[in-house]
């Protein structure tokens, strides 16, 4: 801020006042930042683990649980739906990232190679396909129109490829040197062996961004879920946290009419169940995901 | 371009120019295994992309789903003019700006942490302030919204902060209009500022260091090196991210808007893509409702085409 001071100082050691007054602000307010993203969250996991009766009396956000409980768990362990919805999900992520990394490949090779027609002019429909969209409701009819309605793959087919993605992995390709491939021809390999003998081990670390990127939206889409499953046992995980969350319907798992005041902490130990895993494990990849970005950003 | 393909491919043979034809031919002799791969490629990108566009054509029919696609009548320009003269059409536009016009505020939020962050000394404590901040970006939307409505219910959380500072009623803040937005912007400023700041910050760790040694030995200050060294070094990122956040503008986040709001407070909170929603999914007026979603498409394109042309007019950078 009014570093202005520090004009005249030759010796990096030496820091002016105005210099140092403002390292003492940036912390004050990294800290206060650091705050506010933790203060819900601990809110979250504390209602969570309270009694149902004290958390109603609480004012304000919870920093610890009060009169400790794991009531609120016991009921989200007896609500079914949670569990299909896991399952639903883990189906959809596991089935429907390896199809999209399979196809992005596939395209992303063909269209990073040299020397072929018609791949700038694919290649021009593909990205025009990012920026113009035939928006809600011609997606939904041709969804239903190819006969997906109310089927699991209608989550997974028709997202399967995202463009942006594609972009990522095919500029991860073309920076690979063209002699690898010449001479994988020249012992007699095609296109099908060079991509997945030659091709696949040499991007390896964009694979793994782009699988986290898969996996992560499909862990949390829920729009086209609501637009095409209609029976319940086919939600995902998302759609049935709309159901406890946002339409309020925990009463579900509630056993009786006075237990009205436990479906507010069932909310919170919904949140925390369904949130956990991700958070778990997010220190561990969360360095893939700069990485993603960054790779992102160099294509630009 | 067709020249420069067609350089590369040989187009001369044996002194004579091929045609046409002769060089699609020789192009799927060499080739026909990666076309052959493309194939499923193409087909989703037909149907699933391109056949929703080839869709929006029944914006401009009467489409019954009984009728069919090709059986639906033609009516020009009908729903077009009734969206226009809707009654809510006013409501909807200014909504769908008002929203896009904050969130563009908030643009400069995670270029000034990412600043902020670069400054920190402790290179250690910067490393716990990012990881920290990013963990709102893998909660997902659903979750989110979830906490935004419980916190902000009666008996929530944040509603009792603002009662003590404020003295606001204690009532669930998504039922009243004036707090739609401010809780919309809020809570996405929340989640997507340190995500937001990545970009950022890898374009500041590669700033050539020479160029602040230089600027030290001409004397400058830090707050100097900031203004004339980084922000011009940031320059070509701030205006790509503010391109592509054009071109994303009319879409204003509207599955979270779906999730938080109510009829009570649509007089804020509804935007043209939850309209066409209702319209479209709910009360299945197909026709009526891809017209507006139409209508939203264009718009944006046409942002995204301005935008990236006044910056390539202003700076050299853009992303086509």
């Amino acid at each position: 801020m009014s570093a202005k001071g520090s004009v005249v100082v030759k010796h990096k050691m030496k820091q002016s006042l105005g210099s140092r007054i403002f390292d003492v602000c940036n912390v004050i307010f990294m800290l206060s930042l650091i705050l506010v993203i933790l203060i819900p969250l601990l809110h979250v996991v504390s209602a969570s683990f309270s009694t149902p009766s004290s958390y109603v009396r609480h004012e304000g956000l919870m920093l610890h649980p009060v009169d400790f409980s794991l009531e609120a768990y016991k009921a989200v362990a007896r609500n079914k739906n949670i569990l299909t919805g896991y399952m639903n999900t883990i189906f959809i992520v596991v089935v429907g990232t390896t199809i999209s990394i399979i196809f992005t490949l596939i395209a992303a090779y063909c269209l990073s190679r040299k020397n072929v027609m018609w791949s700038n002019i694919l290649m021009m429909g593909i990205v025009f396909s990012m920026y113009f969209s035939g928006g809600m409701i011609p997606f939904y009819l041709v969804v239903k129109g190819v006969g997906l309605n109310n089927s699991i793959w209608a989550l997974i087919i028709p997202s399967a490829i995202s463009t942006y993605n594609l972009i990522i992995m095919r500029t991860a390709m073309v920076s690979v040197p063209d002699s690898l491939e010449e001479s994988a021809k020249l012992d007699g390999a095609n296109h099908w062996t060079i991509l997945w003998k030659i091709m696949v081990p040499l991007v390896k670390p964009t694979i793994a961004v782009i699988c986290l990127y898969y996996a992560v939206s499909n862990w949390n889409a829920w729009f086209n879920a609501m637009l095409f499953i209609r029976d319940k046992a086919g939600y995902p995980l998302q759609l049935v946290l709309r159901e406890i969350l946002i339409q309020n319907d925990a009463s579900s798992m509630t056993a009786g009419a006075d237990d009205y005041l436990i479906s507010e902490t069932i909310q919170f130990a919904t949140i925390v169940v369904a949130t956990l895993p991700i958070l778990t494990i997010y220190p561990f990849i969360q360095k893939y995901f700069v990485k993603g970005v960054m790779i992102g950003a160099v294509k630009g | 371009m067709r020249k420069a393909k067609g350089q590369s491919q040989g187009v001369m043979v044996n002194g004579r120019r091929l045609s046409f034809g002769e060089r699609v031919a020789r192009d799927f002799h060499h080739n026909w295994m990666l076309y052959l791969m493309l194939l499923p490629i193409v087909v989703y990108y037909l149907v699933f992309k391109f056949g929703p566009m080839f869709g929006l054509s029944i914006a401009f029919m009467d489409y019954k789903p009984a009728k069919g696609f090709l059986k639906s009548s033609w009516v020009g320009l009908k729903h077009f003019k009734n969206f226009f003269s809707d009654y809510y059409f006013g409501r909807l536009l200014r909504n769908t700006i008002r929203i896009s016009v904050f969130s563009l505020l908030t643009f400069p939020a995670p270029i000034i942490l990412a600043l902020l962050l670069n400054e920190l000394r402790s290179k250690w404590f910067s490393k716990w302030a990012q990881t920290i901040t990013y963990i709102p970006h893998f909660i997902s939307t659903v979750v989110i919204c979830g906490m935004i409505v419980k916190l902000t219910s009666s008996t929530g959380g944040i509603t009792a902060i603002l009662h003590t500072l404020f003295g606001i009623e204690k009532e669930t803040l998504l039922n009243r209009t004036e707090y739609f937005l401010p809780i919309y912007i809020l809570s996405d400023l929340w989640q997507t500022i340190g995500w937001n700041s990545i970009i950022y910050l890898s374009a500041l760790a590669g700033i050539d260091q020479e160029l602040y040694d230089a600027a030290k030995v001409d004397g400058a200050g830090r707050f100097m090196q900031v203004i004339y060294i980084t922000i011009p070094c940031l320059m070509p990122t701030i205006i790509i991210m503010l391109i592509l956040k054009m071109g994303k503008i009319f879409d204003v986040g509207y599955e979270k808007i779906m999730l938080l709001y109510n009829p009570a407070i649509y007089g804020s909170a509804d935007v043209i893509n939850t309209y066409v929603y209702r319209k479209g999914l709910i009360d299945a007026q197909y026709s009526y409702s891809a017209a507006v979603g139409l209508f939203n498409c264009v718009v944006s394109f046409t942002l995204v085409t301005i935008t990236n042309k006044l910056s390539k007019k202003a700076s050299g950078s853009g992303l086509w």
